[in-house]
């Protein structure tokens, strides 16, 4: 089975309705970013966040009011649900904003005060039964050993070990982390209505459950922006080294420039303008992306960062391989001009790109919907980035080097005499590539 | 075409087999205590789970930075310095003027030293004060500038940064909670990261770490509380007596008044006994208090060495007993006490055993603050593993399928060397105890689509190759000759990638790091070695003029 037999694209001359379609990108992203700017996560805003479930639907309305009233006024709460997970349907963030000074805001306090008004506002009150559903296994397994409802006496051993962690695993994995009845336990293996009773008698069952907590001070914020722009500063500057050095010399662009005194500065670009090229077009991949999340609103921490890195080597990897092809067909095809190798180097390269894109696609795809509500903005990154960045191989940094080519009046048909492959003169010309 | 398998093909099957051996014992033969083969379905969880960990963001639990003011401990030293100076000018006899710290707390200015004295005085600052260094005082002939240079500095520094390390370590082990984790998050250099796996609610942890520790005994220089410092200051007519401080005090620290205000004593700045001496310490019911806890403590041979003759010759005055600068209890020493004593205090049986613990892990360095905080519910982490693997057996399910259906039999090739590359990855997480997070669940999916490109490298090339009419072991053979440096470039680079994120990453971020590191390294002997075998396994037995399956 094959997607494309023998394409023949003429991609170089397309060039400038790709350039268009990436200016309309950047400019629609650009525009995003102005009105709207980027979303930023609570490793960078710094600020305080603690996340909720309930059990039936939260009184939003009062609990603002609450919150209010115990001195937290400037507090903001948003209903997180996430649609691919039915029992998040009442899960709300409480969001308090960053403290002036240096510490970080105390979280226990705020939590406790978050506790307070809840058990007010659900009209509970708080009792001096500890809560099943915080509960923690070591402690339930001490509870259960010491009253013993399965009357296994000294031959207890492992079992209320066991039993604790199938309670417990039971509550989170099959319950969300809420029981509202210890009915609903029933079906535990090695719950007797014994072990229920015992439950019941030492344990009460509050009506919403912490499921997250955070705070992070400004001078750790600040610290972790200021760290992830240089990380992406200098693997960028990594990769341009590298291809660089990958892709080196002028011999490789054709130039047709004996007797000509080139500026200075367009011999140092002659050399690296392979590299230049792609890092020019991860740059553009890491804009689009960035314009992406503006507009979706999608929170960018530091997990995002990590996609924004990782879709760096990505669209790296992919420019190399049309770069690759172009450098062999430099060396084979002796009377094409300069953007018709291009185009046949796409073309030769098109299947397996859009194939690895494609399989990279939809793997990231997969994660995205299935990958749960922590990871979604790191897959969405993944998913708009490993198109952008494939597109930006042929539609960016092919049509740059083309571009610089004809700057710089090379891409003309070879000298007269046709080289023989293998002989010394060939060894001259092309700059000592590894022997295939 | 070779009849049979060659015997170079044996020999590499047979290394590709003990990779895979070598693997699984990793990943299901090694627990906590060595190595340990699985005899039953608990003993092999055990020792899967023993080696690979699980991150908080899956395991739940609470995840605390702690931010070391390395700034006070440079002002203390000075402070330190400072005193030092004052109390051997006058156990010696010379003369001095003002003693000030400069704004900046690593300069001291001392003035008008006695001219005849000026040898001996350099000699305290030499034996005494070796690190600093000594300048003349500029406009005045008899005054001195002590200098703390920057090399003492930042070895202060570092050392203060690991006496806290150490100090920290101890108090959370002495909690005895479930494999805490205490190190330096290395992106700064005044920060430590505790990690708490399955620790709900931190505030007992936060709590014990930040609290200073430092004991002193001290002798009461008046037996008797003041309302303010100005009280206490006017008793003494404005200055007070040689070698003694105001401090701070709980309000009944000598048991006999129920005020509730903080109440000022004047003590003994040099203190006879300090934290440094003590050997134990630990709670016990108190006696005279019931219901209460006291915390009892005993000295080490040299304390007590000091401390028994101390109290023999004050017997009739008041021992103050300071905690962090505040006097905590004063009671007048009846007679000689060597090497024990008691603190009270109003201690519940948990605050007696949490005082104790920090008295035995030694004071704090530093004062600390917390700045970034996380508590993961058990709740959430389980849903994260839920989604996590959910997503990971979807991306191979899908992969494979395609791979089959577009490549054939060369597919079936591809899958093999897929499903190994996960072995590989997983066996090398168990072999260095790396931790698992979700972030690190997306490194493996993205090794699967990404490791799967060299596949597809190799296959295209030999696609190629077959359509320009070669045959089939020679398309092979060209496949892989020609597509090897590009996958070597393109590995290199997400590698490269992926250094960068371990470099500057958080916990999360480094477990996706390291994942995909791993991966994409053991896809670099699967796609190549490992398919190149499974090719030249098929083609030795391919009859001559069948074509290749790709």
């Amino acid at each position: 089975m094959e997607f494309f037999h023998a394409p023949n694209f003429d991609w170089m001359g397309k060039a400038k309705y790709f350039i268009t379609l990436s200016l309309v990108l950047l400019a629609v992203g650009f525009a995003s970013e102005l009105k709207q700017g980027l979303t930023y996560g609570i490793d960078f805003r710094g600020g305080t966040e603690i996340t909720i479930r309930f059990a039936k639907a939260p009184p939003i309305n009062e609990l603002r009011g609450a919150l209010g009233q115990a001195g937290m006024a400037s507090s903001t709460i948003t209903a997180i649900s996430d649609p691919a997970d039915p029992r998040s349907k009442n899960d709300i963030m409480i969001a308090i904003g960053e403290k002036k000074n240096a510490e970080a805001g105390n979280l226990d306090t705020d939590r406790q005060t978050v506790i307070t008004a809840l058990y007010r506002v659900l009209g509970e009150t708080p009792s001096d039964k500890p809560d099943f559903n915080t509960v923690t296994s070591t402690d339930l397994a001490a509870y259960l050993t010491q009253k013993d409802p399965l009357i296994l006496g000294a031959s207890a051993g492992n079992r209320y070990n066991q039993l604790a962690s199938a309670l417990i695993s039971a509550r989170d994995s099959d319950h969300g982390g809420i029981v509202t009845d210890f009915s609903e336990l029933d079906n535990v293996p090695g719950v007797t209505p014994a072990v229920i009773s015992a439950l019941s008698s030492q344990y009460s069952l509050t009506g919403f459950v912490i499921r997250d907590a955070q705070t992070v001070g400004p001078t750790v914020g600040s610290q972790l922006r200021t760290q992830a722009i240089d990380a992406t500063l200098y693997a960028l500057a990594g990769m341009l080294v590298y291809v660089a050095i990958r892709f080196s010399g002028g011999g490789l662009l054709r130039l047709n420039v004996a007797g000509k005194h080139p500026f200075f500065l367009w011999k140092w670009i002659d050399y690296g303008i392979f590299g230049l090229a792609a890092v020019i077009a991860v740059f553009h991949d890491v804009l689009i992306t960035l314009g992406f999340f503006s507009l979706t609103h999608y929170e960018i921490s530091l997990t995002v960062i990590a996609a924004l890195l990782t879709l760096v080597g990505y669209s790296m990897n992919d420019t190399i391989v049309i770069f690759d092809r172009v450098r062999e067909n430099l060396r084979l095809m002796r009377r094409e001009s300069f953007p018709e190798i291009v185009n046949k180097s796409i073309n030769q390269t098109l299947s397996r790109t859009i194939l690895t894109s494609g399989l990279t696609f939809l793997t990231v795809a997969v994660l995205y919907f299935l990958g749960g509500p922590v990871l979604r903005a790191f897959s969405f990154a993944m998913v708009v980035g490993v198109v952008v960045g494939t597109y930006s191989s042929f539609g960016i940094a092919a049509p740059i080097v083309v571009a610089w080519n004809k700057f710089r009046g090379g891409g003309g048909e070879v000298a007269a005499a046709p080289i023989r492959a293998g002989s010394a003169a060939e060894k001259q010309r092309v700059p000592a590539v590894a022997r295939r | 075409m070779a009849a049979g398998v060659s015997n170079q093909l044996k020999y590499k099957f047979g290394f590709i087999v003990i990779v895979i051996l070598c693997c699984l014992m990793g990943i299901m033969c090694i627990s906590a205590s060595g190595f340990n083969f699985p005899t039953s379905p608990t003993q092999l969880k055990n020792n899967v789970a023993d080696r690979i960990h699980l991150g908080l963001d899956l395991a739940g639990g609470s995840y605390l930075v702690v931010q070391v003011q390395l700034d006070d401990a440079i002002r203390q030293n000075t402070d330190q310095a400072v005193d030092l100076i004052k109390d051997q000018a006058r156990s010696q006899n010379i003369s001095i003027g003002e003693v000030s710290e400069q704004p900046d707390n690593t300069q001291i200015a001392v003035h008008n030293v006695d001219p005849n004295a000026a040898g001996k005085f350099h000699d305290i600052i030499t034996n005494q004060l070796p690190d600093w260094t000594v300048s003349p005082l500029a406009g005045e002939p008899n005054g001195y500038l002590l200098t703390y240079p920057p090399t003492a500095i930042a070895a202060l520094r570092s050392k203060t940064m690991e006496d806290a390390l150490e100090t920290i370590t101890r108090r959370i082990d002495a909690l005895g909670l479930t494999e805490p984790t205490v190190q330096f998050t290395g992106r700064a250099p005044d920060e430590i990261i505790v990690e708490l796996p399955g620790e709900g609610d931190p505030a007992r942890a936060k709590s014990v770490i930040s609290e200073g520790g430092q004991l002193e005994l001290t002798l009461l220089s008046d037996p008797q509380p003041y309302a303010s410092e100005a009280e206490a200051l006017a008793a003494h007519n404005g200055v007070l007596p040689a070698g003694t401080e105001i401090l701070p005090g709980l309000p009944n620290a000598g048991g006999q008044s129920t005020s509730t205000s903080t109440a000022y004593f004047v003590v003994d700045r040099a203190a006879i006994v300090t934290g440094k001496d003590l050997e134990d310490a630990s709670p016990a019911p108190s006696t005279t208090y019931p219901g209460q806890y006291d915390v009892n403590f005993v000295l080490s041979n040299a304390g007590a060495g000091r401390f028994g003759p101390f109290t023999e010759e004050n017997v009739g005055k008041y021992l103050a007993i300071v905690l962090d600068g505040k006097v905590q209890e004063y009671a007048v020493i009846k007679s000689r006490i060597d090497n024990n004593g008691m603190i009270e205090g109003n201690f519940s049986q948990q605050d007696a055993q949490d005082l104790s613990l920090v008295l035995k892990s030694g004071a704090l360095p530093a004062p600390i603050k917390y700045i970034a905080e996380d508590t993961i519910g058990a709740s959430l982490g389980a849903d994260s593993i839920r989604d996590g693997v959910r997503a990971s057996i979807g991306s191979i399910i899908v992969v494979m399928i395609f791979l089959v259906i577009y490549y054939r039999l060369s597919g079936v090739n591809a899958v093999v060397a897929l499903i190994l590359n996960l072995v590989i990855l997983v066996a090398a997480m168990a072999y260095f105890g790396a931790v698992l997070t979700l972030p690190g669940i997306a490194g493996v999916i993205l090794t699967i689509g990404m490791g799967v490109d060299s596949n597809v490298l190799v296959f295209e090339r030999i696609r190629e190759e077959l359509r320009g009419g070669k045959a089939p072991a020679a398309a092979v053979d060209v496949g892989f000759e020609k597509a090897f440096l590009t996958i070597i470039d393109t590995h290199v680079t997400t590698v490269v990638s992926a250094v960068f994120l371990f470099l500057f990453g958080t916990g999360p971020v480094k477990g996706f790091a390291i994942t995909l590191t791993i991966g994409l390294i053991a896809n670099l002997f699967t796609s190549i070695y490992v398919s190149r075998a499974i090719f030249d396994l098929h083609l030795s037995h391919m009859k001559r003029d069948e074509p290749l399956s790709v």
